[in-house]
């Protein structure tokens, strides 16, 4: 009698917190879910002639990613250009990662070890960036790094090198934008991670014949490891998508994966292939979360 | 049998801070604490025993002085050089650790092959009751656990001392009673100096081979828990380990006399001085028998025994510790009038 009153109540709970999230999953389903099905039905259509779709299935889109068709001899091969095109995207947002974390990991150190009153000033400071266009900050970073630019005209001025350094339309000069645009990414939760770490350990692991650098590997750095998992994602799935920076740094030539759909959807006018592109990037992303979160859990069950 | 020192502090001073804000946490501390002793250090919040463990440690480096560990000169040696583990207040346990691995790190640290490590992990572990356990996050053990997962990770690497710094003040009483014991049988099997912590005088003069009472940075008077509870070098070592009732007294011509003319004590140099006589050592007795006269003020029941407070001629207070008898009533009304006597050689002379 009262288990089933009990039951009925828990049901009426389960009823209740429905009906109340309802709004919010609708809005996931039509502002997420609801383009991304209009992507992936997309890229199984044909293009039309100047830009669009025409309602005519085809699976030419997703062959196109990954295959190509010699235009003399008809032969089918592999698609380097747009592994190739991939593999940079990897590659870049790799280390962009990489850099932001040894770049942020001392500075969220060094603002978690402030006194309380100065934390949130250096927080403050390390937030301003966001207060500009990204656009904005990107041709600031050009203005710095062009041939004739104030980084070169320094370096020219003191006689440090002969002939200016060619930055801009490198994969460095992405790499220094995507460094520098992110790296607040990485900063703030390796901040909050650090902030919760309890600094007494230090001693302790000093105290048990530990040298800095394994207080560093075996203390510091598997506890903060939340912090890090989470910087990582919040750093390398915006590069892998960057749009901006690639395409003002690294100028036509220097395309990275986002530039690339854009491509298609623009003067390519190709949109199934752009679709389809676009559901590979996410699946490449997806599934590289899945392996990365998975291995950070095994290990700090292991170690 | 000949005593071994292992640690030695040579005129230990440190200071915190510069100029006008420069703060004296310990002033000219010397101190040898021999080889496999159990040595405390007693003294109130503040006074600097935090500080010294850390300077023995090496997490702190003293501003004057020198630490020696087996006559060898440690002052400069960072903390992971120094044969020396610290239990922690806050235990310090590292949380992404098992208690296996909690316990294996400071081997690991030192290098010891796997073999060596999974045995003296396997013993340390039963040494502290803990193999149940073994597997199990800091986070999901008790706080007497974790106390004790932090005394065998610190005695894991056989450190020629062990410093302990109030490890058991988290813990209820009942537990501490418990650990009390287990800290003072640890130390039996394993034969490591223990450098304890505490300012629980109970606990001091119960555990300790030595205790060192210390006061505002400064050490008043190492010796044996006896010798520190009978023989106290001053009012403040009197009052701070066990309770003490101080009362005025005049030496002249070789007697001290308290002010109602009663002569208590010998003593050659003349002067004001302070008697100062522990509550078990005074006695109560009918009035006009011979004595100090006084009047009950009022008793206190404190299970075994009972405080019982008197005022003397002059509004001197004193207190007698009468053991309770079955019915639990000392029989002293509020207002009676009585002597007190105080046993032979139980008083202690202090200068003022
Ligand atoms: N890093 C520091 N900077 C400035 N002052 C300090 C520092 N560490 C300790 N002190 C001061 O030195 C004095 C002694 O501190 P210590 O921690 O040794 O005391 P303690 O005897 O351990 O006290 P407790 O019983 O409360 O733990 C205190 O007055 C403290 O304020
Ligand atoms: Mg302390």
């Amino acid at each position: 009698m009262s288990i089933a009153t009990e039951a009925g109540r828990e049901r009426q709970t389960a009823r209740n917190g429905w009906l109340l999230s309802a709004p919010a999953l609708f809005i996931l389903t039509a502002g997420a879910i609801g383009p991304l099905l209009i992507v992936l039905v997309y890229s199984f259509l044909t293009p039309a002639e100047y830009s669009g779709v025409e309602w005519v299935f085809s699976g030419e889109a997703w062959f196109r990613v990954f295959w190509k068709t010699d235009i003399f001899d008809g032969t089918v091969s592999l698609n380097d250009t747009h592994l190739a095109i991939f593999w940079r995207s990897v590659k870049l947002s790799v280390t962009t990662t990489l850099i932001t974390f040894a770049v942020g990991l001392p500075t969220a150190w060094f603002i978690a070890t402030r006194p309380p009153d100065q934390r949130s000033l250096w927080l403050f400071l390390i937030t301003i960036p966001f207060w500009t266009n990204l656009l904005i900050r990107t041709f600031a970073i050009l203005e710095v790094i062009r041939n004739d630019g104030i980084l070169n005209s320094m370096l020219l001025g003191m006689g440090i090198i002969t002939e200016p350094i060619q930055l801009v339309f490198t994969d460095t000069a992405v790499l220094i934008g995507m460094t520098y645009v992110y790296l607040p990414l990485m900063v703030l939760p390796l901040f909050a991670a650090i902030d919760r770490f309890d600094m007494r350990l230090l001693e302790a692991g000093y105290d048990l014949y530990a040298s800095r650098w394994a207080v560093l590997r075996r203390v510091i750095l598997p506890i903060i490891r939340p912090g890090i998992v989470a910087g990582s994602i919040l750093v390398f799935v915006p590069s892998l998508g960057a749009y901006v920076t690639p395409r003002v740094l690294g100028g036509g030539n220097n395309m990275m994966i986002g530039n690339f759909i854009e491509l298609q959807f623009g003067q390519g006018r190709n949109w199934p292939l752009g679709s389809a592109l676009s559901m590979l990037l996410l699946i490449v992303v997806t599934v590289a979360l899945l392996f990365y979160v998975r291995a950070a859990n095994t290990d700090r069950r292991d170690v | 049998m000949t005593r071994e020192t292992t640690v030695e502090a040579k005129a230990v001073g440190k200071t915190f801070g510069h100029g006008t804000s420069a703060f004296r946490a310990l002033d000219n501390v010397s101190i040898r604490i021999d080889r496999g002793e159990f040595f405390t250090l007693l003294g109130p919040s503040g006074c600097g025993k935090t500080t010294l463990l850390r300077c023995i440690a090496g997490f702190e480096s003293p501003s004057v002085g020198t630490i020696l560990l087996s006559g060898r000169d440690i002052t400069a040696e960072p903390p992971n050089r120094r044969p020396v583990n610290t239990v922690f207040q806050s235990y310090a346990l590292f949380p992404h650790l098992t208690v296996t691995q909690n316990v294996a790190f400071g081997l690991e640290m030192l290098g010891r092959p796997k073999a060596q490590v999974a045995a003296t992990v396997a013993r340390m572990l039963a040494l502290v009751k803990l193999e149940a356990f073994a597997g199990r996050k800091p986070a999901q053990l008790s706080g007497g656990q974790q106390q004790r997962v932090a005394l065998a990770r610190a005695l894991a690497p056989a450190p020629e001392v062990l410093l302990l710094d109030e490890p058991l003040s988290a813990l209820d009483l009942k537990l501490r009673k418990e650990m009390q014991s287990e800290l003072k049988r640890l130390q039996h099997e394993t034969g490591i100096t223990f450098v304890f912590v505490t300012h629980d005088q109970e606990e001091a003069l119960t555990m300790s081979d030595r205790v060192g009472v210390m006061s505002a940075g400064k050490l008043l008077q190492v010796g044996t828990p006896r010798e520190i509870y009978n023989n106290p070098v001053s009012r403040f070592v009197a009052d701070f380990i066990g309770e003490t009732n101080f009362l005025p007294g005049v030496a002249r011509g070789g007697v001290v006399r308290l002010a109602s003319g009663e002569a208590v004590a010998e003593r050659v140099a003349n002067g004001p001085v302070t008697v100062a006589v522990r509550p078990e050592q005074v006695r109560i007795a009918a009035a006009g028998t011979r004595g100090i006269p006084a009047l009950v003020a009022r008793c206190v029941y404190f299970g075994t025994d009972t405080h019982v407070h008197m005022t003397l001629e002059g509004g001197v207070e004193v207190v007698a510790r009468v053991q309770s008898p079955p019915s639990g009533d000392a029989g002293f009304a509020p207002g009676a009038k009585v002597v007190v006597l105080f046993a032979p050689d139980s008083v202690q002379v202090l200068d003022d």
